[in-house]
């Protein structure tokens, strides 16, 4: 088994949800399929959706939700 | 010669220096952000420095050109790729037909400018090509760009590859950033720990912030004198009767989040300047990511013309480069 990290494009404030009533796009250990969002991001008055580039299982995420993000930083892991 | 728009990055737009004369109308200035990398990058491919560009902010666009071209990226430290191998930024790079540009992500800085010999060859909006994407004027059908559009491109000249811009001509901001402040007319609005305050405090760059302007967070709040409401000016503190708003002027709504104007500037409203970020460093402000520790310096009107005068030095030993 092999970890593949979902990276930030963006900087900005990174959100697990599309709104603070809504759940989380994935849970912790949530499998995720190609395509899938994860998260948004918000910069420049808007938001952009992060989506996963690859299938797998087990999603840990290592930015929580409202924090800063950087270009380039991991923002989850998948397993596959 | 044409680029292809294989991917938009986020908001990527035609610049070049801008349309000056309209701001009376309320059409801004708007132009490149950073306006030293734009006229860096055309001097690199051979353009008049104040040709048209492509600027890319935070993500960059993936393009694909039509023919062999000259090509520079400079602005933000972003790695440019082409056909997936990495090329000097700052740098004048050799493109072939069919090859594709595209970028890694964002080491630091905020925008980067992507020039091509000949310059992106929109028609001239105002005696500009520069996009203002909320008055859908000028640039590419007057908004940014969009996977699909198809850029014309000028007559390029014969700039050599290789050319490269030394690296203490490249300026960038330092950590924190400090953007020198020339204390506006506004002043005395504020109580004097508010005026310590306001210098003193580090504040960050808030994720709203964009080409119109760049807001902040993080300091203390601003506090106000007492004053009697002058007729035609709002209830709160932080509101004056309507003014002329100037490029780098700092208002900041409510004593809260100090917002500096910036090229697309709305052209004036009802809320006090606290003053005026100095002319030589609004292209610092163009490569602030959100979240990043930023400090405001006092400064003279005497220290301001002494600051311009060393900027405009700075693009003459650009300029020199290519001499």
């Amino acid at each position: 088994m092999s970890k593949i990290e979902i990276k930030s494009p963006l900087p900005g404030t990174f959100y697990r949800a599309s709104s603070p009533d809504t759940p989380p796009f994935k849970a912790d250990g949530d499998a995720v399929a190609s395509g899938d969002v994860i998260g948004v991001i918000e910069v420049m008055k808007t938001f952009h959706e992060i989506t996963a580039q690859d299938a797998g299982t087990n999603i840990t995420f290592l930015v929580d939700n409202e924090e800063p993000i950087m270009p380039g930083q991991v923002i989850a892991e998948i397993e596959q | 010669m044409a680029i292809k728009v294989l991917h938009h990055g986020i908001a990527t737009s035609v610049q070049d220096l801008g349309r000056p004369g309209y701001f009376h109308l309320g059409i801004p200035i708007g132009g490149a952000m950073d306006r030293l990398a734009l006229r860096a990058a055309n001097l690199l491919v051979g353009n008049d420095e104040g040709a048209a560009c492509l600027e890319a902010v935070f993500m960059g666009p993936k393009l694909e050109f039509t023919e062999d071209t000259l090509v520079a990226v400079t602005g933000a430290d972003m790695p440019a790729l082409i056909d997936g191998a990495p090329v000097p930024g700052w740098t004048a790079v050799k493109v072939k037909a069919g090859q594709v540009l595209s970028f890694d992500f964002l080491k630091s800085g905020a925008r980067i400018i992507i020039a091509v010999s000949g310059g992106i060859d929109v028609p001239l909006a105002l005696g500009s090509r520069s996009t203002y994407p909320i008055g859908a004027l000028g640039g590419y059908k007057g908004r940014v760009l969009a996977a699909g559009d198809e850029l014309p491109v000028g007559e390029g000249s014969l700039a050599t590859e290789g050319r490269t811009i030394a690296d203490h001509l490249r300026r960038k901001p330092g950590t924190p950033a400090e953007l020198r402040v020339l204390p506006g007319l506004y002043w005395d609005r504020l109580t004097d720990a508010a005026k310590q305050n306001f210098f003193a405090d580090t504040w960050k760059v808030a994720p709203e912030a964009d080409r119109m302007g760049y807001r902040f967070r993080g300091g203390r709040k601003i506090e106000f004198v007492e004053r009697k409401q002058s007729f035609g000016a709002g209830s709160d503190p932080s509101n004056i009767v309507d003014s002329c708003y100037p490029y780098g002027s700092i208002q900041i709504p409510s004593g809260t989040e100090p917002i500096i104007l910036h090229r697309d500037a709305v052209s004036g409203g009802g809320y006090f300047m606290v003053g005026t970020v100095i002319s030589a460093d609004m292209d610092l402000i163009a490569q602030l990511q959100p979240h990043t520790p930023t400090r405001f310096v006092e400064v003279t009107m005497d220290e301001a013309l002494d600051a311009r005068k060393a900027r405009a030095a700075l693009i003459e030993e650009v300029r020199a480069t290519f001499r």
